[in-house]
Parts: C-alpha cells; structure tokens; sequence
C-alpha cells in the first residue's frame, strides 16, 4: 500500500499542495477554471506553519482508523481493495464525527458544496496523488509500505 | 466458540468487525428485535427532514451479515438469560446458546406522567426508524407540533419536523436548550439559530396537561399557555434496556456495569453500547455515556476481548459532534469546575472554548468553527500535558503544536 509521507525538512511551505489538491478535486481538473469558475472543495492536504518550518499533512490512512470507528452513518470506510479511507458522499451528512474523531486534524469540511466531508483519497480518480507530483521540492514523497501480517 | 449478540446496532457491528478482525472462526448470531439490519440511528432526524434517502439509512452494505458469516435474527426480542445453562430465550420461543454473550440492548425513551397523556393517539418518541415512520405519516402543512425536551433528540426531531408542519415548539423545563452539554452562553447561541428558523422555544416551562380526545389537541404548560398541537413528541430522556440483565442477576446500576473491557460481573457476558455504565477516564468516574462512537468502540473492544485478541487498554470519555441547521457542535470532556482553567476564544467564525485542568486538556466546546477538533480530543485521550495552555488557541494551531519527535512519529 502506497502512502504519502511528508518531509518537513524538503517542505518551503508553498502551498502548491493544497492548490493542486483543490484542481484535482473540482469539476474541470482545470487550475484556472477551477479557482474562477467553480466552487472548489477545500484542500484535503493542510500545510502548517511552525515559524522556522513548514509541513503538509494528509489523511495516515490509519490502520485504526477513529474516523471508521465513529462515522454515525456508515460513510467513512476502508476500502477493502486499496486499503485507503474513502468517504462515500452519499451517505455523508456532515455531522463531523470524524472531524472530532481524528488525531491529525486531517478531515476537512467541505461548507461550499454539499457540506459534507473532503478527504484524502490519494487522488482515485486521477490516478497519482497530485499534492505529490506537483510539490517542486519532493517535501511530499510516496512511500511503499509493506502490508503487516 | 458461539457468540450471541442481543441488539442490532452500534455496539453490534463493534463487536462483530472486532472478532472477524482476526477470527473467522467464531460463529456469531444476533438477535434484534427491530426487522431492520443495522441502521444508523441518528439519521433517522435526517430521514424524517427528507435529507436522508432509505437507502442510505443502512450503516454498512446490504452484504454485511453474509460477508461476516453473522446469522442475523430480526424481529425476535430476548426475553431471559439462562447464565447457567448459557441461553437465551426470546418472545418467538426461539433458544440460542452461547458461550459468550453481548448484551447491546440500547435505551428507550422515558416518558414522564403528564394528565391526560396516557393513552391519546399522535403521541411519539423519537429512537427508532420505526418512529421516524410513523412521524412521517402525520406531519402536514396544517399540523401544529410540540416537541417536549430540549436535548439533542428533541432538538433534532424538531429540525425534522420543521419542514413538514405549520408550527414546531419545542418546551423544556431547563432554562436553555442542550442544558446537558452546553452552558449558557454557547446555549444562547443554538437558542438564536433554532428561533431563526422557525422554531419556537418555551424554556424554563413544562407540559402540565395534555388535551384532546383520543388524540392530543392541545398541551397546557406550566406558565398556563395553551398550545394547539397536533403532534406531540416526548424527548425528555432515555433510560437503558437493563431489565433482562436484571432479570439474569447481572451487575446494575443505572446501567449495566462494565469494566474497561466491557465485561459484566457474570462470566463471559459482556455489555456495550447505551446500555452500559462505564468509566469516564477523563472524569474518573462511572457513567452513562449513550452516545453512537462511544458503542461502537465498546462493542468493539468486547468483540476482540472475547475473541482472545490483545488490546491496549481502552479509553473513553464522552464526545459528541451534532449540526443543528447545518450550525456545527463539538463537544468532549468534562464540563469546568472551579479547580478548572478555562480559556475561551470567540470571532465571527464562532466559538471555542477549552477546560485544562493540571496541565492537561479535560474537555472542550466548539461552535461555529470546529475544524481540526480531532488533535484536541487527541490531546484529552492521551492526557497530554500542556505548559502554555493558551497555545492552543493560537491560528496556526496544529500539529505543529507537537515536538518535532512527536510530530515525526504521528506523521509516519
């Protein structure tokens, strides 16, 4: 299973992560028609600012995963193919349990749209994560990591 | 080895996803006395506003029973344990043994006395998608309804209903609506935003007399106000399912009493879920916490307890995230005392305010603004301990907040 680690030390705190995120999630996939036209979901990649350093954060795709445990619908789940958390938007409400639920802060709420929530889905429907092909400074990598038994 | 389940919701689909984690061996049955697979119970506010489709209603896939090779019973509700000879009987007459129980029974609604209530016709609760049914054939442009108690039930029933009736009142014996999870002045806030939409508030009053023949007409509140009604919902409270675990003599108090693992005091019969009375380990003290994460994590814990798995201790203390009209509520922890720091932060965006008590997080209250929460419930869980208090409140807060150290190993 493929994660995206982030490297704070690489990280200039750009934030063409949450641009190209917020592009790979719209209607058109269209940078500039996205941010004109469209209503973009916001970034599901956060960078944080610590004064001297900067970092872009994701969804862990936790192994125990609290937002799984404490979606009061049954939206949030884990893919059991790719072994990602996907958020089904259909039976999402927005009551933001997993907001509460997760440790990382990495859920966002998704209020311009159909309020529901926006997360991580390593980019499913573009293949590639595009917070990682669109850093200019590898501060986001893809690491393999072996499947424990 | 057998697993009997009692009950088909939360604490249920805990249990069954933390045995079949790691044991496909196991044979699991649950018993429900509802017709439906497991539902998610607090869409049915969702449903009855017309938010909700019914086919979204489902907590996990239509193939969930099959896939987890669970035998899923419906309409059978358990009637006694036989500790001894290690069965239960239900209302149908059906037998099933078992050499490990869970008892996840739930809660009912309770429904206090009031003149002239017993009886009428058009008079509800609101737990069950059954009652979210039955709500849905009466509302109408012309009805007027009353909703009695301002929790979190009552004021989601009201939100439900709002759309579909003439008028929606809410009356509540506290001065504020929440009163169980919200101080005054955060209350004030949701008050506003309920009254806005068209709700109206009776707060500080109660139902005296219900009037009508053999339907409710009208509701007499204590202040002598009349109000026409047309449908009346009673969401004072809930008061967990223990009667069967009485019945058997299993531990007691206002709920079933579990420890950490959610074992009751009988061999191999677990409890979970709003049934239960466990430990708050923030508050230190024992509790009803019926809320829908905390069940499914109970259930959960005994699922893999009972099935031999190793777990780290589990924790739990209350937490609960609710909308209301769209208007976002988290709260966690404890509420202040006055050994308690409190720290507050207020702009447009909304409300926050955060209990420290010893250096550590013990609780919290967002409104309006309630992104990235999850890294302060983290902090409540793991009892971190916070020199600068008021860092918490700063804009950029995040994971920054972290060592580095501490960082790079959450971030892995």
């Amino acid at each position: 299973m493929k994660r995206i680690r982030a490297v704070e030390e690489w990280c200039l705190g750009c934030k063409l992560c949450e641009v190209h995120c917020r592009t790979a999630h719209s209607k058109s996939k269209d940078i500039v028609k996205c941010y004109k036209k469209e209503a973009p979901s916001p970034a599901r990649v956060v960078v944080e600012d610590g004064g001297d350093y900067n970092f872009a954060l994701n969804c862990r795709h936790c192994k125990d995963a609290k937002c799984v445990k404490s979606c009061i619908t049954g939206a949030m789940y884990r893919d059991p193919e790719t072994g990602y958390i996907v958020n089904n938007p259909d039976k999402c409400i927005g009551c933001w349990t997993c907001v509460l639920a997760c440790p990382y802060g990495a859920i966002m709420r998704d209020t311009s749209n159909k309020k529901i929530v926006a997360k991580c889905d390593m980019c499913a429907e573009v293949g590639t994560p595009a917070c990682v092909a669109n850093c200019p400074n590898q501060a986001l990598i893809l690491i393999e990591e072996e499947e424990e038994e | 080895m057998k697993v009997l389940i009692i009950g088909n919701s939360a604490a249920a689909i805990g249990c069954i996803e933390g045995i079949r984690s790691h044991d496909l061996q196991t044979q699991i049955t649950v018993l429900t006395d509802e017709k439906y697979m497991a539902y998610s119970r607090p869409l049915i506010s969702y449903y009855l506003w017309g938010k909700a489709e019914k086919k979204n209603m489902y907590y996990r896939e239509d193939d969930f029973y099959e896939k987890a090779h669970v035998n899923l019973i419906t309409n059978q509700k358990a009637t006694a344990i036989d500790t001894k000879k290690k069965q239960v009987t239900t209302n149908g007459g059906l037998t099933e043994t078992y050499d490990k129980l869970l008892i996840a029974t739930g809660a009912s609604p309770f429904v206090p006395p009031v003149e002239g209530l017993a009886g009428k016709q058009n008079v509800f609760t609101f737990l069950k998608w059954d009652d979210a049914e039955d709500l849905k054939k009466v509302v109408g442009p012309e009805k007027n309804a009353v909703v009695v108690g301002a929790g979190l039930i009552g004021i989601k029933v009201a939100e439900g209903l709002l759309p579909h009736c003439k008028s929606v009142t809410i009356v509540e014996l506290a001065e504020r609506v929440l009163p169980m999870v919200l101080d005054e002045a955060s209350s004030n806030i949701v008050a506003k935003i309920v009254e806005e939409k068209g709700i109206a508030l009776e707060l500080g009053n109660s139902a005296v007399k219900i009037e009508g023949g053999d339907a409710v007409e009208g509701v007499v509140l204590k202040d002598g106000k009349q109000l026409p009604c047309d449908i009346l919902v009673m969401a004072v409270g809930v008061r967990p399912n223990t009667q069967l675990a009485k019945d058997a003599n299993i531990g007691v108090n206002r709920g079933i009493l579990v420890d950490e693992y959610c074992l009751t005091n009988e061999k191999d019969i677990y409890a979970a879920g709003d049934v239960t009375e466990s430990f708050d380990s923030v508050a230190g003290d024992q509790k009803i916490m019926a809320l829908w994460p905390n069940a499914y994590i109970q259930g959960e814990t005994a699922g893999l307890h009972m099935s031999g798995a190793k777990l780290k201790e589990p924790t739990l203390f209350p937490m609960n995230s609710v909308t209301i009209f769209g208007y976002p509520i988290i709260t966690a922890g404890i509420q202040p005392d006055d050994q308690c720091l409190v720290l507050e932060k207020e702009d447009e965006e909304g409300l926050a305010r955060l209990i420290f008590k010893e250096n550590k997080l013990v609780g919290m209250m967002l409104l309006g603004k309630v992104d990235r929460a999850g890294i302060y419930t983290s902090m409540i869980h793991d009892g971190t301990l916070i020199e600068h208090p008021e860092s918490l409140l700063s804009d950029t807060f995040g994971l920054n907040w972290f060592s580095k150290e501490v960082r790079k190993e959450k971030m892995k």
